[in-house]
Protein backbone atom coordinates (compact mmCIF):
# COMPACT_ATOMS: atom_id res chain seq x y z
CA UNK A 1 0.00 0.00 0.00
CA UNK A 2 2.84 2.34 0.61
CA UNK A 3 4.37 1.94 -2.40
CA UNK A 4 1.44 2.48 -4.03
CA UNK A 5 0.49 5.90 -2.38
CA UNK A 6 4.56 7.03 -3.28
CA UNK A 7 3.72 6.34 -7.09
CA UNK A 8 0.81 8.16 -6.92
CA UNK A 9 2.72 11.19 -5.16
CA UNK A 10 5.84 11.00 -8.06
CA UNK A 11 3.09 10.90 -10.47
CA UNK A 12 1.63 13.98 -9.42
CA UNK A 13 4.32 16.21 -8.58
CA UNK A 14 5.69 14.94 -12.30
CA UNK A 15 2.14 16.08 -13.18
CA UNK A 16 2.15 19.83 -11.33
CA UNK A 17 5.15 20.67 -13.06
CA UNK A 18 3.62 21.16 -16.15
CA UNK A 19 1.01 23.41 -14.51
CA UNK A 20 0.83 26.60 -15.03
CA UNK A 21 1.15 28.74 -11.90
CA UNK A 22 -2.17 29.63 -10.91
CA UNK A 23 -2.81 26.08 -11.35
CA UNK A 24 -0.19 25.50 -9.14
CA UNK A 25 -1.11 27.64 -6.42
CA UNK A 26 -4.29 26.30 -6.22
CA UNK A 27 -3.28 22.57 -6.12
CA UNK A 28 -1.31 23.98 -2.56
CA UNK A 29 -4.22 24.66 -0.82
CA UNK A 30 -5.72 21.96 -1.12
CA UNK A 31 -6.20 19.12 1.75
CA UNK A 32 -3.54 16.86 1.69
CA UNK A 33 -5.97 14.19 2.23
CA UNK A 34 -7.30 15.24 -1.06
CA UNK A 35 -7.22 11.83 -3.42
CA UNK A 36 -6.73 9.50 -0.47
CA UNK A 37 -8.72 6.86 0.50
CA UNK A 38 -9.80 6.32 3.92
CA UNK A 39 -8.80 3.34 4.12
CA UNK A 40 -5.52 3.82 3.19
CA UNK A 41 -5.05 6.10 6.35
CA UNK A 42 -2.90 4.13 9.17
CA UNK A 43 -3.14 6.52 12.03
CA UNK A 44 -5.75 8.16 13.22
CA UNK A 45 -6.99 9.98 16.71
CA UNK A 46 -9.79 12.08 18.28
CA UNK A 47 -9.97 15.89 18.52
CA UNK A 48 -12.55 18.06 19.82
CA UNK A 49 -13.59 21.05 17.56
CA UNK A 50 -15.66 23.14 19.46
CA UNK A 51 -16.42 20.49 21.89
CA UNK A 52 -17.35 17.99 19.81
CA UNK A 53 -15.16 14.91 18.79
CA UNK A 54 -13.36 14.54 15.51
CA UNK A 55 -11.53 11.39 14.13
CA UNK A 56 -8.90 12.20 12.13
CA UNK A 57 -6.15 11.09 10.41
CA UNK A 58 -2.80 11.61 12.99
CA UNK A 59 -0.12 13.44 10.19
CA UNK A 60 -2.49 16.67 9.76
CA UNK A 61 -2.08 20.38 11.22
CA UNK A 62 -4.82 22.03 13.03
CA UNK A 63 -5.58 23.19 10.35
CA UNK A 64 -5.80 20.71 7.75
CA UNK A 65 -8.14 18.86 10.97
CA UNK A 66 -10.15 20.86 10.80
CA UNK A 67 -11.27 20.84 7.05
CA UNK A 68 -10.48 17.29 7.09
CA UNK A 69 -13.94 17.47 9.63
CA UNK A 70 -15.98 19.29 7.44
CA UNK A 71 -14.66 22.92 8.01
CA UNK A 72 -14.72 25.66 5.33
CA UNK A 73 -12.34 28.33 6.31
CA UNK A 74 -13.27 31.60 5.43
CA UNK A 75 -11.35 33.62 8.06
CA UNK A 76 -8.75 32.17 10.12
CA UNK A 77 -7.01 31.32 7.03
CA UNK A 78 -4.55 32.64 5.21
CA UNK A 79 -1.07 31.93 3.77
CA UNK A 80 -1.07 28.13 5.20
CA UNK A 81 2.90 28.49 5.74
CA UNK A 82 3.10 29.98 8.92
CA UNK A 83 3.98 34.09 7.47
CA UNK A 84 0.22 35.19 7.75
CA UNK A 85 -0.70 35.41 11.04
CA UNK A 86 -4.75 34.60 10.63
CA UNK A 87 -4.76 30.91 12.12
CA UNK A 88 -4.29 31.75 15.56
CA UNK A 89 -5.64 28.55 17.46
CA UNK A 90 -6.15 27.85 21.49
CA UNK A 91 -6.12 24.43 22.32
CA UNK A 92 -5.70 22.79 25.59
CA UNK A 93 -5.19 18.50 25.82
CA UNK A 94 -6.74 16.26 27.77
CA UNK A 95 -5.71 16.05 31.31
CA UNK A 96 -3.47 19.12 30.53
CA UNK A 97 -4.33 22.56 32.67
CA UNK A 98 -2.37 24.72 30.84
CA UNK A 99 -3.89 26.26 27.68
CA UNK A 100 -2.01 26.12 24.95
CA UNK A 101 -1.97 28.81 21.80
CA UNK A 102 -0.57 28.18 17.96
CA UNK A 103 -1.03 28.61 14.44
CA UNK A 104 -3.56 26.24 13.21
CA UNK A 105 -1.30 25.75 9.85
CA UNK A 106 1.78 24.89 11.39
CA UNK A 107 0.77 22.44 14.74
CA UNK A 108 0.53 18.72 14.06
CA UNK A 109 -3.14 17.66 15.78
CA UNK A 110 -2.39 15.52 18.58
CA UNK A 111 -4.37 12.90 19.94
CA UNK A 112 -6.94 14.69 22.72
CA UNK A 113 -6.50 18.51 21.60
CA UNK A 114 -9.54 20.78 22.43
CA UNK A 115 -9.49 23.28 19.93
CA UNK A 116 -10.76 26.66 18.96
CA UNK A 117 -9.58 29.30 15.83
CA UNK A 118 -9.70 32.55 16.72
CA UNK A 119 -10.70 34.38 13.68
CA UNK A 120 -9.89 37.79 14.52
CA UNK A 121 -7.99 39.74 17.86
CA UNK A 122 -10.14 43.00 18.81
CA UNK A 123 -7.69 44.89 19.47
CA UNK A 124 -7.28 48.65 19.37
CA UNK A 125 -5.45 49.77 16.39
CA UNK A 126 -4.68 53.31 16.48
CA UNK A 127 -3.69 56.14 13.47
CA UNK A 128 -1.23 58.56 13.96
CA UNK A 129 0.74 60.79 11.51
CA UNK A 130 4.41 59.35 12.15
CA UNK A 131 5.78 62.55 11.26
CA UNK A 132 4.36 64.84 13.51
CA UNK A 133 5.66 62.30 16.87
CA UNK A 134 8.05 62.72 19.31
CA UNK A 135 10.74 60.18 19.61
CA UNK A 136 10.62 58.76 22.97
CA UNK A 137 9.19 57.04 25.54
CA UNK A 138 6.07 59.00 25.45
CA UNK A 139 4.47 58.30 22.02
CA UNK A 140 4.25 54.62 23.27
CA UNK A 141 2.05 55.95 26.79
CA UNK A 142 0.12 58.26 24.69
CA UNK A 143 -0.96 55.66 22.17
CA UNK A 144 -0.66 52.84 24.30
CA UNK A 145 -1.47 54.01 27.78
CA UNK A 146 -2.11 50.42 29.23
CA UNK A 147 1.53 49.37 28.51
CA UNK A 148 2.07 50.86 31.50
CA UNK A 149 0.00 48.40 33.29
CA UNK A 150 2.34 45.23 32.37
CA UNK A 151 3.14 43.29 35.78
CA UNK A 152 5.85 41.79 34.00
CA UNK A 153 3.63 37.96 34.22
CA UNK A 154 5.15 37.14 30.95
CA UNK A 155 1.93 35.83 29.49
CA UNK A 156 2.25 37.37 26.16
CA UNK A 157 5.92 35.35 25.79
CA UNK A 158 4.46 32.00 26.40
CA UNK A 159 1.59 32.87 24.10
CA UNK A 160 3.22 33.76 21.07
CA UNK A 161 4.02 31.02 18.20
CA UNK A 162 6.87 33.01 16.97
CA UNK A 163 8.85 32.28 20.25
CA UNK A 164 9.18 36.17 20.28
CA UNK A 165 10.17 37.48 24.28
CA UNK A 166 7.20 39.80 23.62
CA UNK A 167 7.10 41.38 27.36
CA UNK A 168 10.71 42.24 26.63
CA UNK A 169 9.51 44.36 24.05
CA UNK A 170 7.04 46.09 25.85
CA UNK A 171 9.22 46.46 28.83
CA UNK A 172 11.82 48.26 26.05
CA UNK A 173 9.01 50.22 24.80
CA UNK A 174 8.43 51.67 27.89
CA UNK A 175 12.18 52.84 28.70
CA UNK A 176 11.69 54.62 25.27
CA UNK A 177 14.06 52.18 23.91
CA UNK A 178 12.87 51.87 19.94
CA UNK A 179 15.50 49.69 18.64
CA UNK A 180 14.71 46.94 21.12
CA UNK A 181 10.89 47.21 20.53
CA UNK A 182 12.09 46.94 16.28
CA UNK A 183 14.64 44.42 16.75
CA UNK A 184 12.54 41.91 19.39
CA UNK A 185 9.69 42.08 17.71
CA UNK A 186 10.92 42.09 13.98
CA UNK A 187 9.69 38.63 13.41
CA UNK A 188 5.56 39.30 14.81
CA UNK A 189 2.90 38.22 12.52
CA UNK A 190 0.16 39.65 14.10
CA UNK A 191 -1.40 36.96 15.27
CA UNK A 192 -2.66 38.37 18.25
CA UNK A 193 -2.66 35.94 20.80
CA UNK A 194 -0.75 37.78 23.29
CA UNK A 195 -3.32 40.58 23.08
CA UNK A 196 -5.85 38.10 23.52
CA UNK A 197 -4.27 36.39 26.73
CA UNK A 198 -2.69 39.56 27.82
CA UNK A 199 -3.88 40.56 32.07
CA UNK A 200 -3.32 43.99 31.31
CA UNK A 201 -4.78 44.28 28.17
CA UNK A 202 -2.35 45.47 26.09
CA UNK A 203 -2.20 44.99 22.10
CA UNK A 204 1.36 44.09 21.77
CA UNK A 205 1.48 43.39 18.00
CA UNK A 206 0.40 46.89 17.42
CA UNK A 207 2.66 48.77 19.64
CA UNK A 208 5.61 46.76 18.51
CA UNK A 209 4.36 47.85 14.95
CA UNK A 210 4.26 51.49 16.12
CA UNK A 211 7.82 51.26 17.35
CA UNK A 212 8.80 49.40 14.23
CA UNK A 213 7.75 52.57 12.33
CA UNK A 214 8.93 54.93 14.82
CA UNK A 215 12.34 53.32 14.65
CA UNK A 216 12.53 53.14 10.86
CA UNK A 217 11.91 56.65 10.41
CA UNK A 218 13.59 58.20 12.97
CA UNK A 219 15.84 55.58 14.33
CA UNK A 220 17.98 53.95 11.96
CA UNK A 221 20.31 55.57 9.53
CA UNK A 222 19.14 55.66 5.87
CA UNK A 223 20.61 52.74 3.98
CA UNK A 224 22.65 53.79 1.04
CA UNK A 225 21.26 51.46 -1.20
CA UNK A 226 17.97 52.40 -0.68
CA UNK A 227 18.67 56.28 -0.77
CA UNK A 228 20.22 55.76 -4.59
CA UNK A 229 17.28 53.60 -5.41
CA UNK A 230 14.95 56.28 -5.05
CA UNK A 231 16.86 58.78 -6.59
CA UNK A 232 16.99 56.01 -9.52
CA UNK A 233 13.01 55.68 -9.75
CA UNK A 234 12.55 59.60 -9.18
CA UNK A 235 14.85 60.40 -12.49
CA UNK A 236 12.56 57.61 -14.23
CA UNK A 237 15.61 55.14 -14.79
CA UNK A 238 12.99 52.24 -14.93
CA UNK A 239 9.89 54.16 -16.87
CA UNK A 240 11.18 52.76 -20.56
CA UNK A 241 11.15 49.32 -18.83
CA UNK A 242 7.90 49.54 -16.38
CA UNK A 243 5.58 50.72 -20.05
CA UNK A 244 7.75 47.73 -21.97
CA UNK A 245 5.69 45.74 -19.12
CA UNK A 246 2.50 47.32 -18.87
CA UNK A 247 1.94 47.33 -22.79
CA UNK A 248 2.75 43.69 -22.88
CA UNK A 249 -0.11 40.88 -23.08
CA UNK A 250 -1.33 38.45 -20.71
CA UNK A 251 0.03 35.66 -22.12
CA UNK A 252 3.63 36.87 -23.06
CA UNK A 253 3.84 38.08 -19.29
CA UNK A 254 2.91 34.19 -18.09
CA UNK A 255 5.69 33.32 -19.90
CA UNK A 256 8.10 36.10 -18.69
CA UNK A 257 7.15 35.35 -15.19
CA UNK A 258 7.42 31.39 -15.22
CA UNK A 259 10.52 31.24 -17.39
CA UNK A 260 12.83 34.17 -15.09
CA UNK A 261 15.82 33.04 -13.02
CA UNK A 262 14.45 31.82 -9.48
CA UNK A 263 16.78 31.10 -7.05
CA UNK A 264 17.23 27.11 -6.60
CA UNK A 265 13.98 25.87 -3.79
CA UNK B 1 34.46 48.12 40.66
CA UNK B 2 31.98 46.84 38.18
CA UNK B 3 28.12 46.49 39.36
CA UNK B 4 25.13 45.35 38.57
CA UNK B 5 22.52 48.15 37.86
CA UNK B 6 19.21 48.59 37.46
CA UNK B 7 17.96 51.92 35.99
CA UNK B 8 14.09 51.72 35.91
CA UNK B 9 12.09 53.76 33.07
CA UNK B 10 11.92 57.11 35.01
CA UNK B 11 15.58 57.40 34.61
CA UNK B 12 15.45 56.51 30.62
CA UNK B 13 13.19 59.14 30.46
CA UNK B 14 12.52 62.04 32.78
CA UNK B 15 15.59 61.47 34.97
CA UNK B 16 18.11 61.16 32.35
CA UNK B 17 19.93 63.62 34.49
CA UNK B 18 19.84 61.64 37.37
CA UNK B 19 21.25 58.86 35.42
CA UNK B 20 23.81 60.20 33.73
CA UNK B 21 25.40 62.32 36.05
CA UNK B 22 25.39 59.44 38.88
CA UNK B 23 27.56 57.33 35.97
CA UNK B 24 29.96 60.14 35.30
CA UNK B 25 30.50 60.88 39.30
CA UNK B 26 30.40 56.85 39.42
CA UNK B 27 33.36 56.70 36.91
CA UNK B 28 35.21 59.45 38.85
CA UNK B 29 35.20 57.15 41.75
CA UNK B 30 36.59 53.90 39.89
CA UNK B 31 33.02 51.95 39.89
CA UNK B 32 31.76 51.25 36.46
CA UNK B 33 27.54 50.63 36.27
CA UNK B 34 26.89 47.64 34.18
CA UNK B 35 23.19 48.35 32.86
CA UNK B 36 21.19 44.80 33.49
CA UNK B 37 20.25 43.15 30.25
CA UNK B 38 16.56 42.74 29.94
CA UNK B 39 15.27 44.38 33.03
CA UNK B 40 11.74 44.93 33.22
CA UNK B 41 9.56 47.19 35.30
CA UNK B 42 10.53 47.02 38.69
CA UNK B 43 6.59 47.09 39.58
CA UNK B 44 6.60 50.48 40.22
CA UNK B 45 4.59 50.43 43.76
CA UNK B 46 5.40 47.83 46.12
CA UNK B 47 2.01 45.54 46.58
CA UNK B 48 1.32 45.54 50.40
CA UNK B 49 -1.57 42.98 49.90
CA UNK B 50 0.75 39.36 50.71
CA UNK B 51 -1.47 37.51 48.27
CA UNK B 52 -0.87 39.92 45.49
CA UNK B 53 1.71 37.69 44.06
CA UNK B 54 1.35 38.83 40.15
CA UNK B 55 2.38 42.30 41.01
CA UNK B 56 5.57 41.22 42.91
CA UNK B 57 7.04 38.80 39.82
CA UNK B 58 8.11 42.18 38.27
CA UNK B 59 10.54 43.25 40.92
CA UNK B 60 11.51 39.04 41.00
CA UNK B 61 12.56 38.72 37.70
CA UNK B 62 14.30 41.37 37.55
CA UNK B 63 16.39 40.01 40.34
CA UNK B 64 16.54 36.58 38.67
CA UNK B 65 18.15 38.42 35.55
CA UNK B 66 21.10 40.12 38.26
CA UNK B 67 21.45 35.56 38.85
CA UNK B 68 21.50 35.17 35.07
CA UNK B 69 24.66 37.54 35.11
CA UNK B 70 26.73 35.49 37.84
CA UNK B 71 26.37 38.51 40.06
CA UNK B 72 24.82 38.57 43.60
CA UNK B 73 24.54 42.38 44.30
CA UNK B 74 22.19 44.86 42.29
CA UNK B 75 22.80 48.40 42.71
CA UNK B 76 20.04 51.59 41.58
CA UNK B 77 19.66 54.61 41.74
CA UNK B 78 16.12 55.08 41.08
CA UNK B 79 14.28 55.35 44.89
CA UNK B 80 10.89 54.26 43.79
CA UNK B 81 12.84 50.74 42.04
CA UNK B 82 15.14 50.73 45.29
CA UNK B 83 12.28 50.81 47.50
CA UNK B 84 10.35 47.92 45.46
CA UNK B 85 13.32 45.54 44.32
CA UNK B 86 14.50 45.97 48.07
CA UNK B 87 10.95 45.02 49.60
CA UNK B 88 10.32 42.47 46.70
CA UNK B 89 13.70 40.58 48.08
CA UNK B 90 12.47 40.79 51.80
CA UNK B 91 9.36 39.24 50.97
CA UNK B 92 10.27 36.41 49.44
CA UNK B 93 13.19 35.74 51.45
CA UNK B 94 10.61 35.69 54.70
CA UNK B 95 7.59 34.23 52.61
CA UNK B 96 8.83 30.68 51.29
CA UNK B 97 5.60 29.19 50.41
CA UNK B 98 4.76 32.65 47.78
CA UNK B 99 8.32 32.25 46.35
CA UNK B 100 7.26 28.72 45.44
CA UNK B 101 4.61 29.43 43.84
CA UNK B 102 6.32 32.76 41.99
CA UNK B 103 8.91 30.51 40.39
CA UNK B 104 6.38 28.18 39.44
CA UNK B 105 4.09 30.70 37.81
CA UNK B 106 7.51 32.22 36.29
CA UNK B 107 8.12 29.05 35.07
CA UNK B 108 10.10 30.21 32.05
CA UNK B 109 12.75 31.07 34.05
CA UNK B 110 15.63 29.10 33.85
CA UNK B 111 16.83 29.99 37.71
CA UNK B 112 14.63 29.61 40.85
CA UNK B 113 14.66 32.82 42.88
CA UNK B 114 15.93 31.90 46.56
CA UNK B 115 16.15 35.74 48.11
CA UNK B 116 19.79 35.99 47.74
CA UNK B 117 20.54 38.75 45.54
CA UNK B 118 21.43 42.05 47.74
CA UNK B 119 19.53 45.01 46.68
CA UNK B 120 21.26 48.28 47.46
CA UNK B 121 21.18 52.16 46.64
CA UNK B 122 23.68 54.27 44.86
CA UNK B 123 23.47 56.40 48.54
CA UNK B 124 24.81 53.17 50.53
CA UNK B 125 27.51 52.68 48.23
CA UNK B 126 28.65 55.94 48.56
CA UNK B 127 28.52 55.61 52.34
CA UNK B 128 29.29 52.00 53.18
CA UNK B 129 31.96 50.87 50.62
CA UNK B 130 33.39 54.29 48.89
CA UNK B 131 32.97 56.07 51.77
CA UNK B 132 32.87 59.86 52.45
CA UNK B 133 36.66 60.08 53.08
CA UNK B 134 37.42 59.08 49.76
CA UNK B 135 34.55 61.16 48.22
CA UNK B 136 35.92 63.77 49.83
CA UNK B 137 39.68 63.75 48.38
CA UNK B 138 38.02 63.97 44.76
CA UNK B 139 36.50 67.50 45.14
CA UNK B 140 38.12 69.91 42.93
CA UNK B 141 35.62 72.58 43.30
CA UNK B 142 35.50 74.75 46.37
CA UNK B 143 31.83 76.11 47.70
CA UNK B 144 31.63 79.20 49.01
CA UNK B 145 28.40 81.15 50.18
CA UNK B 146 26.26 78.21 48.81
CA UNK B 147 23.90 76.27 50.95
CA UNK B 148 21.30 73.33 50.02
CA UNK B 149 18.81 71.63 51.54
CA UNK B 150 18.88 68.08 51.20
CA UNK B 151 15.65 66.13 50.68
CA UNK B 152 15.35 62.84 51.25
CA UNK B 153 11.43 62.05 50.34
CA UNK B 154 10.08 58.52 51.81
CA UNK B 155 11.10 55.54 49.63
CA UNK B 156 14.84 55.48 50.85
CA UNK B 157 13.46 55.26 54.48
CA UNK B 158 10.57 53.74 54.93
CA UNK B 159 9.52 51.07 56.26
CA UNK B 160 12.55 50.31 58.40
CA UNK B 161 13.42 46.92 56.94
CA UNK B 162 13.76 48.98 53.59
CA UNK B 163 15.45 52.17 54.67
CA UNK B 164 19.03 52.82 54.34
CA UNK B 165 19.06 55.66 57.22
CA UNK B 166 17.36 56.87 60.48
CA UNK B 167 13.63 57.41 59.37
CA UNK B 168 12.97 60.71 61.11
CA UNK B 169 16.21 62.59 61.16
CA UNK B 170 18.44 61.03 58.24
CA UNK B 171 21.74 62.20 57.86
CA UNK B 172 23.59 60.70 54.68
CA UNK B 173 23.07 63.45 52.25
CA UNK B 174 23.99 65.61 54.78
CA UNK B 175 27.12 63.90 56.01
CA UNK B 176 28.05 63.22 52.14
CA UNK B 177 27.66 67.21 51.31
CA UNK B 178 30.05 67.73 54.36
CA UNK B 179 32.44 65.69 52.94
CA UNK B 180 32.12 67.43 49.41
CA UNK B 181 32.29 70.89 51.73
CA UNK B 182 28.93 72.24 50.64
CA UNK B 183 26.72 73.90 53.41
CA UNK B 184 23.65 72.42 54.44
CA UNK B 185 20.42 74.10 56.30
CA UNK B 186 19.13 72.32 58.99
CA UNK B 187 16.15 71.51 56.85
CA UNK B 188 12.85 69.98 59.06
CA UNK B 189 11.05 69.26 55.62
CA UNK B 190 13.88 67.12 54.18
CA UNK B 191 11.42 63.72 54.73
CA UNK B 192 7.82 65.26 54.14
CA UNK B 193 5.61 64.19 51.80
CA UNK B 194 6.18 65.40 48.01
CA UNK B 195 2.54 64.32 47.22
CA UNK B 196 4.17 61.11 45.23
CA UNK B 197 1.95 59.84 42.10
CA UNK B 198 -1.41 62.68 43.52
CA UNK B 199 0.57 64.82 41.03
CA UNK B 200 -1.34 62.31 38.12
CA UNK B 201 -4.53 63.35 38.99
CA UNK B 202 -4.51 65.56 42.38
CA UNK B 203 -2.00 68.52 41.00
CA UNK B 204 -3.18 70.63 43.55
CA UNK B 205 -2.29 68.58 46.57
CA UNK B 206 0.82 68.48 44.92
CA UNK B 207 1.60 71.97 43.92
CA UNK B 208 0.42 72.55 48.42
CA UNK B 209 3.43 70.33 49.32
CA UNK B 210 6.11 71.83 47.01
CA UNK B 211 5.01 75.04 47.81
CA UNK B 212 5.26 74.38 51.71
CA UNK B 213 8.65 72.59 51.14
CA UNK B 214 10.32 74.88 48.15
CA UNK B 215 9.30 77.98 50.24
CA UNK B 216 10.52 76.45 53.62
CA UNK B 217 13.93 75.57 52.26
CA UNK B 218 14.70 79.31 50.93
CA UNK B 219 13.48 80.97 53.83
CA UNK B 220 16.29 78.98 55.44
CA UNK B 221 18.51 80.06 53.69
CA UNK B 222 19.22 77.51 50.72
CA UNK B 223 20.11 78.45 47.32
CA UNK B 224 18.67 75.31 46.36
CA UNK B 225 16.88 71.87 47.10
CA UNK B 226 19.19 68.63 46.25
CA UNK B 227 17.48 65.35 46.32
CA UNK B 228 17.68 61.89 45.51
CA UNK B 229 14.38 61.12 44.20
CA UNK B 230 13.35 61.15 40.54
CA UNK B 231 9.92 61.25 41.77
CA UNK B 232 10.49 64.43 44.29
CA UNK B 233 12.84 65.80 41.64
CA UNK B 234 9.49 66.18 39.40
CA UNK B 235 7.24 67.35 42.33
CA UNK B 236 9.48 69.71 43.61
CA UNK B 237 10.92 71.25 40.25
CA UNK B 238 8.50 70.79 37.70
CA UNK B 239 5.45 71.44 39.79
CA UNK B 240 6.77 74.77 40.94
CA UNK B 241 5.08 76.40 37.61
CA UNK B 242 1.94 75.67 38.71
CA UNK B 243 3.01 76.74 42.61
CA UNK B 244 3.37 80.32 40.81
CA UNK B 245 0.29 80.49 39.19
CA UNK B 246 -1.40 80.03 42.10
CA UNK B 247 0.81 81.97 44.83
CA UNK B 248 1.68 84.84 43.01
CA UNK B 249 4.80 85.70 45.82
CA UNK B 250 6.40 82.24 45.45
CA UNK B 251 10.27 82.72 44.02
CA UNK B 252 11.04 79.27 43.74
CA UNK B 253 14.57 77.18 43.63
CA UNK B 254 16.82 75.18 41.47
CA UNK B 255 16.40 71.86 42.15
CA UNK B 256 18.96 69.28 41.52
CA UNK B 257 19.86 65.49 42.07
CA UNK B 258 23.01 64.57 44.84
CA UNK B 259 24.86 63.54 41.58
CA UNK B 260 24.83 66.35 39.68
CA UNK B 261 26.16 68.46 42.85
CA UNK B 262 28.91 65.99 43.64
CA UNK B 263 29.90 66.37 39.59
CA UNK B 264 30.37 69.94 40.20
CA UNK B 265 32.45 69.11 43.50
CA UNK B 266 34.38 66.83 41.30
CA UNK B 267 35.01 69.70 38.31
CA UNK B 268 33.02 67.29 35.83
CA UNK B 269 32.19 68.63 32.25
CA UNK B 270 28.75 70.32 32.78
CA UNK B 271 27.46 68.26 29.77
CA UNK B 272 27.80 65.41 31.79
CA UNK B 273 25.74 66.71 34.39
CA UNK B 274 23.17 67.61 32.44
CA UNK B 275 21.51 70.57 33.69
CA UNK B 276 19.68 71.36 30.23
CA UNK B 277 17.05 68.82 31.72
CA UNK B 278 16.28 70.40 34.72
CA UNK B 279 12.65 71.86 34.72
CA UNK B 280 14.57 75.43 36.59
CA UNK B 281 17.56 76.43 34.69
CA UNK B 282 19.73 76.25 37.66
CA UNK B 283 22.91 77.68 35.27
CA UNK B 284 22.55 81.12 36.15
CA UNK B 285 22.45 80.48 40.30
CA UNK B 286 25.45 78.31 39.64
CA UNK B 287 27.34 80.78 37.69
CA UNK B 288 26.92 83.52 39.80
CA UNK B 289 27.77 81.57 43.02
CA UNK B 290 31.66 80.93 40.39
CA UNK B 291 30.77 76.63 40.33
CA UNK B 292 30.44 77.05 36.64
Amino acid sequence: MKTKKKSVKTKKSMKTEKKSIMARIAESTKSVTTGVEEKDIKHWLTIYIMGKAYKVPAVLTIMQAMEYAGYKFLRSCGCRAGFCGACSTVYRKKGEYRLQTAMACQTRVEDGMYLVQIPFAPAEKVTYDIDKEDYSASVFLKYYPEIARCVSCNTCTKACPQDLEVMDYVQASLKGDFSSVAEDSFDCIQCGLCAIRCPAEIVHYNLAQLGRRMYGKYGMPEPEHLKKRLGEIKSAKFEKELRKLVNTRRKELEKIYTGRDMEKE
Amino acid sequence: MKLSYYPGCTLKTNAKNFEDSAIAVLKTLGVELVELPRWNCCGTVYSLASDDLIHKLAPIRNLIRVKEQGEDRLVTLCAMCYNTLKRANIFVKKDKESRDKMNDLMDREKINYEGDVKVFHILELLRDEIGFDEIGKKVKRKFNGFKVAPYYGCLLLRPEEAGIDDMENPTLLENLFNSLGVETVDFPYKNECCGAYQTVNKVDLVVQRTYTIINYAKKLGADMVVTSCPLCEFNLDRRQEEVKKKFPDFEGLPVLYFTQIMGLAFGLDKKSLRFDLNYINPEPLLKDKKLL
